[in-house]
């Protein structure tokens, strides 16, 4: 052992000037120095951590999902473009079957139509709680939809599938399973976040705003609809993309109930599918390394760049309203 | 009297009748805009009352049954139970929590407290806000390429963790960075002065303060974290072996602290039968199932609500 140190000790002399020195000075410092800089440390690492964990995660889905087009050669018009998605299967010229336009449609198609349900509930409601009824609102109806915000998305997808697909095939025939069906059930998904959200941004509307246009001799209509409204647009927007994000990346829910065929849809009522349904249902079944599996995270890519995109346009529409209201 | 015979020669810029009108439109307005708006936020009220006595009512009769709670699952027969399911949900959230709430911590008070006003700290909070706002699911799918294959951990306990996690950040950062953000300055100042370093004052002035609001921020992201299935799908995988809680043997697959083994949630089984639709009492277990989910919800947010108003009554002594 002694043997074994011997060696070690006497190698620190010429090298070691850098470590003695900094063990020196931290000797001189202060222990509460000390303190500061430990906690400096710590938090900053786990600041840099959670940072380095996102990096990681778009670097490694952007580097699966440009293999697609890098390894296996297919073209971004192909993908893009193309209404066909089987990817185990060739077309005539001997090009795989890999279009995502339907899935990209159907994303598309759920995202909007769920947001177009659930506007006037939303706005409606976050106008009764700050303008109508302030304590009824605050004490019983936004508590009531914070909790719809707890329920997981899952159970969601099997209310859609237990009472919203029967009651639409019921009334317009077929499966009952498809856009429409999706659509209702992120719009009562999507309906607590947005809901908050304007609440918040009604909420931040000076008050004195409102003074000056009773006092004017507006009635509370005008005031709200002419005033507080106006004033609180880009934060009301700000809600609406935030539900959309999260109604665009809902996976299993949408999932459970949108019928999941791969074809451009034809009416709101027959099987479709979205960009999550297919990665939901396709990951598992396909090898690492595969075209197959490579083409699901080309649309995985795409998912993360909508996301990426939809906080950009938050962020403009930020920057726009701090403009518009001084 | 004699006035209102004859006509007046002066033109009147105003008409009173008109303006009598105007208002009376407007008062009529915004009367129906009222009714309105009151009947929207009643639909929603009467909207989540029914789907939660839906959910609660539905599959209360499996819920309260201990035999469903305690069984395990059964592939291609009936009277299958959610044991195993139930309790891995609980394992995999206190796992996520203990990993979860030391790093969100730590990065809400290097932002709040620490971080210079540059590059980096814009930076980091981007990033944040990215993961934030990205699907569940391209999280779970990370969560498959970094932990079950790069690592080699398969489908297991500690992947579905460490992607919750990740999952889990950026609301726990937000809860923390706003109850800190939250408390007086003059605190913080107060500590300062007396010679306390800025990680003292942290730790020993802002934290204690901050505690009732960061305590429920957490429980109510424990809400969302024993909710969520579309990043475990493919990280904690979708099976559940029978679990033997007699064995503490952490590499045996039956042991249940064992966090290598594969390990499907209660939110996860809910859409796995439905999606393979093999199960005969197919809706009664996956009604079952969603009952217990909300009804352990519903406890959390109540938890959150009293542990919350509580602590902070201990803490200011009011």
């Amino acid at each position: 052992m002694a043997e074994a140190v011997q060696p070690a000790a006497p190698a620190p002399q010429p090298a070691p000037q850098a470590p003695q020195a900094a063990r020196a000075r931290a000797k001189r410092m202060m222990p509460k120095k000390r303190v500061e800089l430990l906690g400096g440390g710590i938090s900053g690492a786990c600041a840099g951590l959670a940072t380095l964990l996102v990096v990681t995660l778009i670097f490694m889905v952007a580097q699966h999902g440009l293999a697609t087009f890098t390894t296996d050669g297919i073209s971004l018009a192909s993908f893009f473009g193309g209404t066909t998605w089987n990817p185990h299967s060739t077309d005539d010229a001997g090009a795989p079957l890999v279009g995502a336009l339907p899935m990209i449609i159907g994303s598309f198609g759920v995202t909007i139509m769920s947001t177009l349900f659930v506007f006037p509930f939303a706005i409606g409601a976050a106008i009764f709680v700050v303008e109508i009824q302030p304590t009824f609102g605050r004490k019983v109806l936004q508590p009531v939809i914070e909790l719809l915000v707890g329920i997981p998305s899952v159970v969601f997808g099997l209310l859609g599938l237990s009472i919203i697909v029967p009651f639409i095939r019921g009334i317009a025939g077929g499966t009952g399973y498809g856009l429409l069906a999706g659509s209702i059930v992120l719009a009562v998904m999507v309906l607590p976040t947005v809901t908050s959200l304007s609440i918040d941004a009604i909420a931040a509307v000076p008050k004195s705003y409102r003074e000056g246009s009773l006092g004017l001799g507006c009635s509370r209509w005008q005031t709200i609809w002419k005033v507080v409204l106006r004033s609180a647009l880009p934060g009301i927007m700000t809600a609406l993309i935030l539900g959309m994000t999260r109604a665009f990346g809902e996976a299993l829910a949408v999932q459970m109930v949108i019928g999941n065929a791969a074809v451009i849809p034809t009416s709101l009522v027959t099987p479709a599918a979205t960009l999550t349904s297919v990665l939901t249902m396709g990951m598992g079944n396909e090898a690492m390394g595969t075209m197959y599996n490579d083409v699901l995270w080309s649309l995985a890519l795409v998912l993360l760049a909508m996301s990426l995109a939809f906080i950009l346009i938050v962020h403009l529409i930020g920057r726009k309203g701090a403009k518009i209201n001084g | 009297m004699a006035n209102t015979a004859t006509p007046q020669p002066a033109p009147r810029l105003i008409d009173p009748d008109a303006v009598v009108a105007h208002v009376e439109k407007a008062r009529r307005q915004s009367k129906a805009a009222t009714v309105i708006l009151t009947a929207i936020a009643g639909a929603i009220c009467v909207l989540l009352a029914a789907i939660l006595v839906y959910i609660i009512s539905a599959g209360a009769s499996k819920a309260f049954d201990p035999a469903f709670l305690t069984s395990p699952p059964q592939q291609f027969k009936e009277g299958g139970g959610i044991g195993p399911e139930l309790f891995n949900s609980f394992y995999l959230l206190v796992l996520t929590l203990v990993i979860s709430i030391p790093l969100s911590l730590g990065a809400a008070i290097f932002l709040v407290e620490y971080a210079p006003d540059n590059w980096v700290t814009r930076a980091v909070k981007t990033a944040i806000e990215v993961l934030s706002s990205l699907p569940s699911i391209v999280v779970g799918l990370f969560g498959f390429l970094l932990f079950v294959l790069q690592m080699s951990w398969g489908f297991s306990i500690i992947s579905g963790a460490l992607a919750l996690t990740m999952f889990n950040i950026p609301i726990l950062l937000r809860v923390i960075q706003q109850a800190l953000e939250a408390v007086p300055t003059d605190q913080r100042d107060a500590g300062l002065a007396l010679g306390m370093t800025r990680w003292e004052t942290t730790v020993h002035i802002l934290l204690p303060c901050a505690m009732p609001a960061i305590i429920t921020g957490v429980i109510l992201s424990a809400g969302r974290v024993f909710g969520e299935a579309a990043a475990l799908i493919y990280t904690a995988g979708q099976s559940a072996p029978a679990l033997d809680f007699t064995s503490f043997d952490l590499t045996n697959p039956a042991c249940p602290w064992n966090i290598w083994r594969p390990a499907e949630t209660l939110a996860v089984h809910i859409w796995k039968i439905n999606s393979e639709g093999v199960v005969p009492d197919l809706t009664a277990v996956s009604d079952g199932t969603a009952a217990v989910l909300v009804i352990c919800i519903l406890a959390f947010n109540l938890i959150a609500r009293f542990a919350g108003r509580r602590l902070s009554k201990k803490l200011t002594a009011e």
